[in-house]
């Protein structure tokens, strides 16, 4: 133990070398255990001398910067869509509707049943561009319809008996924790543990290169349809009487009431925009990864899509857009950064905390929430 | 903020006018188990500890006695039952000064239970390359990791409000799985075998606490729970305590009356956190193998649930919730399957219909409570509120004291 003592600074200021730039240190790192072999097994380890904590991959990311941007754009077009459904019940009501992802996650089972009766399988199918479109427009519509549905009926059975009885917000979080995990499991009941087999919609085909990484017509389509659809609620939200209603909701129920808003109807409303959205996020989700539908396939998305809506400033709809393709970008750096996949939710969720300890009220501000108490 | 009471979501002129109505009824919450609770507090204190005491004695007798119909056998071992149930129990206690008192909702809750399970198991498992010290250190130490991590995301999140909190237990919960399996040092899926257990071998030389047997277990986590009890149950009658119930009722309100909200509500978290990294090493320590599969956010809402239908706020209460949540999946083994979604469903039909769960809490925070109740009950109930605010002396929480005061 003495030994130990004697020894523990120099490792542990090495292992802090180590952690910062492991790729070109590791060598001479290993000089040094060839050189105390016998120290080191003879001690117990009081901090660990290779890089089996977390190491940096600098130079992947330099290699691989243009293509995650891209990938990580397609990856924020969809937690932008997610994100929108948070932030606007989170505006109208000031409330985290948990079971936002099991909205999601409902569409993604739309999708993945039209399509498999429409004979999609595994490998990319042989029909006429316009029968695909086809094809994918009715997945959309019924996936738009299943989530809508789900947004529906979880207000209905969860929401509306607290609100009739004005049952305090930690009420409200427990409940929507509890129709999330309901949800859930009855998915898992229905159709078991194991991911559904993997559709293919269409073979991406490139389109154009930049900075020598190609785009593919799936990246295309996902972007530019989940900017459309942010444009149109957008204008919607910004325009309409409906939309002037959810603003006026956000801003002081009563008086919108007084106003002649029908609270109810704007609520509805609200999530059945929001239902749609997901839905929407659905479709381009199972595009994007295949064989991501599972019964808890929504839940990391689910958390992605919020610390999207909080980086651009909850309650705010363009906010949701920029969260989201900034999430996207962050998360697909990290990744790459960090050496595996699942870093993207690490990643993800420390970007959470981050801009809850900087700046809570997100890049773009909360316009219709608080997110101050 | 109560289940019960308290600010409520969308605040409209209709809620407030019942939020007034409600406190000036001094409304009664009632229980299923009301007269019992009522007859409890009227007995003298001598009384409630030979009861307590029996009761213990009971509890302590359970893996031997085995009754049957009350036992999980053949489908499971009774003492390990037993041994999850304590445990379970204990982590339910934790989160109840989270959720119950201080009324922030921790989703992620089972990441402090894993931080200490990873604290014991990293620190006695022969698979780790690290420092080895014996098991019972590891106890404190996993407290103190898991506190450090309460700190670390209670800082951050609990200068906002409770939505965010939420969110990012929630979040934290599934990142911990993830780091657990992304990290080379934390093994993965392989985990660490042979956890450590406390010394001791019977006549014939063989460790006591062994995985397989859940009886030393079962006694060693029961006595755990009752010192936690004992503390908890301090602080919740002391400044602290009443600090944190105020919080819960009206967040505003007690940081206008001068309560450092921000600082007690990091408390009840790192609190919270550190018997849920407790817990975590005991679990370590009875099953023995820690990987990575066995911390999901699912368990997290167990554990949620196990708060929730005990009753929030309320020791007792949280006990029995921990070890009904743990038990009935053990005892019909033919539900078993299912138990995610029945507690799920549970969840949201307690909180529609039933939000003060089994055992609703009462607020008696005074140290000499149980004298100064009876004296005022028995003195009748018109009693201004105010006056006896003042008559107890030095109570500054309102409303929350003065409902315990009629109750």
């Amino acid at each position: 133990m003495l030994g130990g003592q004697q020894h523990g600074p120099p490792s542990i200021s090495f292992a802090t070398v180590t952690f910062t730039v492991s790729f070109t240190k590791h060598q001479e790192e290993q000089m040094l255990s060839a050189a105390v072999p016998s120290l080191i097994h003879a001690l117990p380890m009081v901090v660990p001398m290779d890089d089996s904590w977390i190491s940096f991959d600098v130079n992947a990311l330099a290699q691989n910067f243009w293509s995650a941007t891209f990938d990580g754009l397609t990856f924020g077009a969809i937690y932008a869509l997610v994100a929108l459904g948070y932030t606007l019940v989170y505006g109208v009501l000031n409330l985290i509707n948990f079971a936002h992802s099991e909205v999601f996650i409902m569409g993604c089972y739309g999708v993945f049943f039209t399509l498999s009766a429409l004979n999609f399988g595994p490998s990319a199918p042989h029909l006429s561009f316009w029968a695909i479109v086809g094809n994918l427009v009715l997945a959309l519509v019924v996936a738009m319809i299943v989530s809508a549905l789900t947004a529906l009926i979880v207000e209905r059975v969860a929401y509306k008996p607290l609100r009739k009885r004005n049952a305090p917000r930690l009420v409200f979080l427990i409940t929507a924790i509890g129709v999330s995990f309901t949800i859930q499991y009855l998915l898992y009941v229905w159709r078991g543990p194991s991911p559904e087999p993997a559709l293919t919609m269409f073979r991406p085909t490139p389109i154009f290169e930049v900075f020598g990484t190609i785009i593919d017509s799936q990246q295309i389509v996902i972007v530019v349809a989940a900017l459309v659809m942010m444009v149109v609620i957008d204008q919607f939200i910004s325009r309409s009487r409906t939309g002037r209603g959810i603003r006026a909701v956000a801003q002081d129920p009563d008086t919108a009431t007084l106003m002649g808003v029908n609270k109810e109807r704007i609520i509805i409303t609200t999530f059945v925009i929001g239902g749609l959205l997901a839905g929407a996020a659905a479709l381009f989700y199972v595009m994007k990864i295949p064989s991501g539908v599972q019964y808890n396939g929504g839940f990391i998305l689910g958390i992605k899509a919020f610390a999207a809506a909080v980086l651009g400033g909850i309650g705010n709809v363009r906010g949701a857009l920029l969260g989201g393709l900034l999430l996207g970008l962050i998360g697909n750096y990290g990744q790459v950064l960090l050496g595996s996949s699942q870093w993207t939710d690490v990643v993800a969720f420390v970007v959470l905390v981050l801009v809850l300890v900087l700046r809570p009220q997100g890049v773009l501000g909360s316009s219709l929430g608080r997110s101050k108490a | 903020m109560s289940t019960t009471d308290g600010p409520t979501l969308l605040p409209s002129a209709g809620a407030q006018q019942d939020a007034v109505d409600r406190e000036s009824l001094g409304k009664q919450k009632k229980g299923w188990f009301n007269g019992l609770g009522t007859r409890w507090n009227g007995l003298p204190r001598q009384k409630q500890w030979l009861y307590l005491l029996v009761i213990v004695a009971v509890a302590y007798l359970l893996p031997i006695l085995n009754i049957p119909g009350l036992t999980t056998e053949p489908g499971n071992n009774w003492p390990l039952a037993l041994a999850q149930m304590s445990i379970y129990a204990l982590v339910a206690v934790g989160l109840n000064i989270v959720v119950g008192y201080a009324g922030l909702l921790d989703l992620g809750y089972v990441a402090f239970f894993a931080v200490g399970s990873y604290t014991a198991s990293m620190l006695t498992s022969p698979d780790s390359p690290y420092v080895h010290i014996p098991y019972l250190w590891t106890l404190p130490v996993a407290m103190a990791v898991a506190m450090f991590f309460g700190v670390m995301l209670g800082i951050p999140t609990l200068r906002l409000r409770g939505d965010y909190l939420a969110i990012v237990t929630l979040g934290f919960g599934e990142i911990v799985r993830i780091l657990a399996t992304i990290i080379p040092a934390m093994k993965g899926q392989v985990g660490f075998q042979n956890v450590g257990h406390p010394p001791g071998t019977d006549s014939s030389g063989n460790a006591i606490f062994l995985n397989s047997n859940g009886a030393p277990w079962y006694w060693l986590t029961l006595t755990v729970i009752i010192v936690v009890l004992l503390l908890a149950g301090n602080l919740e009658r002391s400044r602290v305590g009443r600090a944190w119930i105020a919080i819960r009722e009206d967040e505003d309100a007690a940081e206008i009356m001068g309560v450092p909200t921000f600082k007690y509500k990091v408390w009840a978290f790192a609190l919270g956190a550190s018997v849920g990294g407790l817990s975590g090493a005991l679990f370590a320590g009875q099953v023995g193998f820690v990987n990575n599969q066995k911390f999901d956010v699912v368990t997290s809402v167990l554990f949620l649930c196990a708060v929730v239908l005990g009753g929030t706020g309320n020791k007792v209460g949280a006990i029995v919730g921990g070890a009904l949540v743990a038990y009935i999946p053990l005892r019909f083994t033919a539900i078993a399957e299912y138990k995610y979604l029945i507690f799920g469903i549970a969840l949201v039909i307690i909180m529609i219909f039933r939000p003060a769960g089994i055992f609703p809490a009462r607020q008696r925070l005074l140290a000499y409570g149980t004298q100064v109740y009876n004296k005022f009950t028995h003195r009748g109930s018109d009693t201004p509120p105010g006056g006896q605010g003042e008559a107890v002396g030095g109570a500054h929480v309102a409303g929350a004291e003065e409902k315990g005061a009629q109750a």
